[in-house]
């Protein structure tokens, strides 16, 4: 049984090809030069520069952190090469007719086409190649209403008010050694702005790409909610198949003020390595939210890819009766290893939290839960309900769980609960025995594990987390 | 339609079936009788494939296919179906998801279409009814917090959605009330068709007053001990399995 599970395991990786694209690459290094070139690339203005500047100072400074609950080779910065573009981008296309075919290509073969008419209806895109973005979607529909969304190097030069009073505003520059490389370095990725009182009548979403070897990824996306409006935003990511290691190491910052409510879906597919860790993307990433009074953030995340996964999507609850929920689930097979949760950090009154994790650990891989519940001491009243479970497949990989909870309001209810259970020898008899091959009737059984959480995707996105689930597990089983 | 010949099984090497012989035809019902680790269980466990019950030696085959030869899967959708025992959960799989994935399994590996989705709900709000469970039961996990009498009915519903050719019954009377014995073994009786064969694994009688078998056979150290017709439950219900053994062990001499 256990030697099947492994089997069943060891599956194709869709996403592994790699498209033939001219690149403007810089050569692997960084220093103040790199970070001025990066900058001269996007045209920005001086104060960004200065910005990025100020963050390398302080990354020159900071220990990479160990305290995870991964074990992989140190990275050396200096053999990463900080941005890659393709040539067909130098003179920005200004419409689709414009972008590389192979390009479009490129998006097809993931199943996401760019032709608007081709689209789901309802969904705007902003595709970013390695450290570009390529096209973005619905841009002038969006802007009728007021929705400002585009790839945040624009921004950078439309928008600088925004950008300037948000950007680093609730994850700052100086807040973890990735985070602070990536203020320095980030190259591109998505900004959002939904004006007071407007439901964006799309929803966004934002799809990575990395191509170009030796690249790391470093975007960077910022997405504010004004007062009373609502947004459900999603992001997805893949990479090819390659032996070496490469870096994403994102920042989303999301503002979500008086009343408003923001929905944060991503479906992470980077390369995962083989089945002995070689290659794969190590994924760190920061991401965190704050919560003005009354307002509501909902991360959502199904996180099946990268060799190694450092990501704890975070919610600042600071106004009062402000609402946080994370709703995740991990799947690790292969010699694939997850540190993952959240932070939810009670400041307001009233204000309310609830994490759903579900890990599922496959192959010899390692899946760790890790969450901070914080009740600060205006927290009175608040709430938090934690619901933690693993599910083992086989008897070679491991499930961990790490809850802090620190509280300084006596009136703050935190409740925890935790289980872990094993797919079991009677449930895939039970399931074969009625006519299912082993392969389905894993796939069935962790469905069935990951409901709470797949509900809470949008739509179109449940029914390709279930997908990539089935296609990740295939094989799992002889 | 079953045809075992000879079969020896090992469980942890240790035989438990040791040279059996059966021999169903369509539409017969036979009863296997037997105490406590007779290897009433082993034998279904062993025809149906499951992991860590090896056969060792003969034959098993339904309708001139060779199960032994096949995978747990593809018995099932030659049409062998096995009321557990004991029915394990599903957490988040609901009972509607679970049989509709099923049926579809068998349906396709059987070459015929899958049903619609309104053709599929028809028929499974009249199984779900037919077992007198609440139609309610299709939206909850697979056996996610049923007694055990849900259970048990819920397995029978399984088998009218499946509509298997030979139908194996692992004690679906044990923990069974009055009412819900009847429930099931009423769901059993709707399913008997002339053509569709069960095998009814029970310890006691009562079962076989409501489903009336063609033969009993009685199963003991691994072997078929004695054969006959239902009037043969109704001795073992009131005298018990140890006169068997003499009653082997003197058939043992006389054949000697």
């Amino acid at each position: 049984m256990t030697e099947q599970l492994d089997e069943a395991l060891s599956r194709e990786y869709e996403a592994g090809f790699v498209s033939d694209v001219e690149s403007r690459t810089f050569e692997p290094g960084l220093d103040e030069d790199v970070i001025r070139r990066i900058s001269a690339m996007k045209d920005e203005p001086q104060w960004m520069l200065d910005w990025r500047l100020k963050a390398f100072a302080l990354w020159k400074k900071m220990p990479e952190p160990d305290w995870a609950h991964l074990q992989y080779n140190k990275m050396d910065f200096q053999a990463i090469s900080y941005y890659s573009a393709p040539k067909s981008m130098d003179e920005r296309p200004k419409s689709l007719d414009e972008v590389d075919p192979e390009l479009l290509r490129t998006y097809e073969k993931l199943g996401i086409p760019l032709i608007e008419q081709q689209q789901l209806a309802g969904i705007a895109v902003d595709v970013v190649f390695d450290s570009v973005s390529v096209v973005t979607t619905f841009r002038e529909k969006l802007l009728e209403q007021g929705v400002i969304f585009c790839p945040i190097s624009d921004a950078i030069r439309e928008h600088p008010e925004l950008v300037k009073k948000y950007l680093g505003s609730v994850v700052s520059q100086k807040d973890n050694f990735f985070s602070t490389l990536n203020c320095a370095v980030f190259t591109d990725g998505s900004f959002v702005y939904i004006p007071k009182g407007t439901r964006c009548p799309m929803e966004l979403s934002t799809y990575f790409r990395i191509n170009e070897l030796n690249t790391g990824q470093f975007e960077r996306t910022l997405i504010i909610a004004d007062e009373g409006s609502h947004v459900s935003y999603l992001e997805g990511c893949t990479a090819p198949q390659r032996d070496e290691n490469q870096l994403h190491a994102a920042v989303v910052e999301l503002i979500c003020l008086d009343g408003a409510e923001i929905k944060y879906s991503t479906v992470q597919n980077w390369y995962p390595g083989d089945e002995n860790g070689k290659g794969g993307i190590y994924n760190f990433v920061t991401k965190r939210g704050i919560c003005h009074t009354n307002a509501k953030i909902s991360w959502t995340q199904v996180e099946t890819g990268s060799a190694v996964t450092w990501k704890y999507p975070s919610c600042i609850l600071k106004g009062d009766n402000s609402i946080g929920e994370f709703y995740s689930v991990a799947l690790t097979r292969g010699a694939q290893q997850a540190d993952t949760g959240t932070k939810m950090i009670h400041l307001g009154k009233n204000t309310r939290s609830t994490i759903i994790s579900k890990g599922i650990s496959a192959g010899k891989s390692n899946n760790t839960y890790r969450g901070l519940v914080h009740m600060g001491k205006g927290a009175t009243g608040a709430r938090n309900f934690t619901q933690c479970d693993s599910l083992l497949i086989g008897d070679k990989c491991g499930a961990h769980t790490f809850p802090y909870v620190e509280s300084r309001n006596p009136t703050a209810i935190v409740e925890h609960e935790a289980t872990t259970s094993k797919v079991s020898d009677d449930q895939m008899f039970l399931c074969q025995q009625r006519g299912l091959d082993p392969e389905k009737a894993v796939s069935m059984i962790v469905n069935g594990f990951c409901k709470e959480v797949f509900k809470e995707l949008p739509m179109e996105f449940a029914v390709e987390a279930g997908k990539l689930l089935e296609i990740s597990l295939e094989g799992s089983i002889g | 339609m079953l045809k075992i010949t000879d079969l020896q099984v090992k469980v942890a090497d240790k035989d438990i079936i040791n040279g059996l012989n059966l021999h169903i035809k369509p539409g017969e019902v036979h009863a296997i009788m037997g105490p406590n680790g007779a290897g009433k269980s082993t034998l279904s466990y062993a025809l149906t494939g499951r992991d860590g019950y090896q056969v060792t030696r003969g034959s098993a085959s339904l309708d001139d296919q060779d199960l032994l030869d096949m995978e747990i899967d593809q018995r099932a959708t030659a049409g062998l179906f096995l009321a557990f025992q004991y029915p394990v959960e599903i957490p988040g799989v609901s009972n509607m998801e679970f049989l509709k994935v099923a049926v579809d399994a068998q349906r396709l590996a059987r070459g015929a279409t899958k049903y619609s989705a309104s053709e599929f709900l028809k028929l499974a709000k009249a199984a779900c009814k037919q077992v007198n469970l609440p139609l309610s039961f299709l939206k909850r996990g697979v056996n996610e917090g049923f007694s055990g009498g849900e259970k048990k009915r819920n397995e029978i519903m399984q088998m009218i959605m499946l509509e298997p050719k030979l139908c194996i019954l692992d004690e679906s009377d044990s923990g069974l009330d009055i009412d819900a014995l009847k429930i099931v073994a009423d769901g059993i009786n709707s399913q008997r068709d002339g053509k569709r064969s069960f095998l009814v694994i029970t310890h006691y009688q009562r079962l076989l007053d409501y489903i009336k078998p063609d033969y009993v056979h009685v199963l003991a150290d691994g072997k078929i001990v004695k054969s006959g017709g239902p009037e043969l439950a109704l001795e073992l219900e009131a005298q018990g399995y140890s006169w068997l053994e003499s009653y082997d062990r003197n058939a043992g001499d006389a054949s000697e």
